[in-house]
């Protein structure tokens, strides 16, 4: 596919307008499911600028990412904001960052940044040329994090099983001797 | 009568051994296509997964034990850290020491199939359990609820 | 430059939503759509025109190499999802924990109530 740029950006617009109802609707069921849409879209975006393993990965995860959010609030029984909105506030950080992606794209448009579809792969182009000769896969990426950068997964699975532990231990009901923790 | 309904239970129960069966795919075949470890993992957790929220939790922990889950979880981990440190036996930490094969076959590229394996089954193992965990966590504290309003 | 533009009103809707919003869990959604923006960011700059995607099939010849997207920020993105599932699922537990000691998600209300 040589011009993708339409199909993007009707994914980005897509994503932005489900943000903004993620972001300012006041059930928490319909925010949930709002900002999975957004991921879903996401993943199909990964599809059309050729990142296929990034698609299936996001797209499993964002699954993974809706369960686990339903869990954590539709089954709390509190899922309305009855809370009117603080509109002087709102205002206020609206046009605070407003100003802040104005300025951001100023300094980003001033400075030589890559234009889109022409990327610089300086490292890169090392590792496409020796990915199967060097490794034998026939994946780049899974060359990329598996051989040439594995510390990076190494830290990766670290701050994975950290996340995880840390959410048990939060989790956890009873004590090192089996007696059930007081809370509050 | 626990977990969903009886059309859900029989679809899932059909269904959790081709979710596996992809997974595993997905993860053995992640240095030749698209996938890997991570992806395949999170299909696998996602797997015992559905079998909890259709059955619910006993079904799912005869399955895959917590204790099990957690020593699988661990020793996925640690797998990866020896495939690392197996490399120091041909000069540095994370050298492909392992025999590279025949391009485009399944074995081969050395220790990439190795430690996609390890990283699927941690991955697996712990998204199913702290997934099992806020399961949990939500029944206890609403029967413990109960209980104080009846005291 | 319009793709890049948009990706960053993506990334500071995720930042307002961070600050300005008093529910927990609203909270944790603009976290979550920050790691979008983010990941969607790394993954256009890496986008190659015409470019195909970094697998290599038997037979093929080193001029179709030249046609790759750049896989290097896609390996880095796809540690980065999977960090952020771990992280949500802790933010998450969080919220659960702290619903159960206040009885609400708002965090006017929670900073108000002592112990």
């Amino acid at each position: 596919m040589e011009n993708i740029a339409p199909q993007l950006y009707t994914l980005l617009v897509f994503m932005v307008v489900g943000s903004i109802i993620a972001i300012e609707t006041k059930n928490l069921l319909s925010a949930v499911i709002s900002v999975s849409a957004v991921g879903f879209a996401l993943s199909i975006a990964f599809l059309f600028l050729g990142a296929p393993d990034i698609a299936i990965t996001q797209l499993v995860v964002e699954v993974l990412v809706l369960i686990i959010l339903i869990r954590g609030t539709i089954l709390l029984d509190n899922t309305a904001i009855e809370k009117g909105r603080d509109t002087l506030a709102m205002v206020a950080s609206l046009i605070f960052f407003g100003m802040l992606l104005g300025f951001g794209a100023l300094i980003f448009g001033s400075t030589g940044f890559p234009a889109f579809g022409e990327p610089l792969m300086r490292v890169s182009k090392v590792y496409v040329q020796t990915g199967l000769p060097a490794t034998y896969a026939a994946n780049i990426v899974a060359s990329i994090i598996l051989d040439f950068r594995a510390y990076d997964t190494l830290g990766e699975a670290t701050v994975l099983f950290a996340s995880i532990l840390g959410a048990l231990a939060i989790l956890r009901r009873t004590g090192k001797a089996g007696e059930e923790v007081v809370s509050a | 009568m626990k977990g969903l309904s009886l059309i859900v239970k029989t679809i899932s129960d059909f269904v959790v051994a081709f979710i596996i069966i992809f997974g595993a795919y997905i993860v053995l075949y992640g240095h030749l296509t698209p996938g890997g470890g991570f992806a395949g993992g999170v299909i696998i957790a996602s797997a015992f997964i559905l079998l909890m929220l259709a059955h619910g939790r006993e079904v799912a922990f005869s399955k895959l034990g917590e204790r099990a889950a957690h020593i699988l979880d661990s020793a996925g981990a640690l797998a990866f850290l020896l495939i690392g440190w197996a490399g120091v036996v041909g000069g540095y930490f994370f050298m492909n020491v392992f025999g590279r094969g025949e391009q485009f076959r399944l074995l081969s590229s050395g220790m990439i199939l190795p430690a996609n394996i390890a990283i699927a089954f941690k991955v697996a193992s712990s998204l199913f359990l702290v997934f099992s965990a806020l399961a949990i966590f939500r029944r206890r504290s609403f029967r413990s609820m109960i209980e104080g309003e009846l005291r | 430059m319009t793709v890049y533009f948009l990706c960053a009103v993506l990334l500071t809707m995720g930042l307002y939503c961070l600050v300005a919003k008093k529910n927990i869990v609203k909270k944790v959604i603009g976290l979550v759509i920050m790691d979008y923006a983010v990941n969607l960011y790394l993954i256009i700059v890496g986008y190659k025109k015409g470019g195909v995607a970094p697998v290599i099939e038997r037979g093929m010849n080193s001029s179709m190499l030249e046609r790759f997207v750049d896989p290097l920020p896609q390996a880095l993105v796809l540690t980065s999802i999977v960090i952020g599932l771990g992280v949500l699922a802790l933010m998450v537990a969080m919220c659960i924990r702290i619903y159960e000691r206040h009885g609400t998600f708002d965090m006017s209300q929670i900073s108000k109530l002592r112990g």
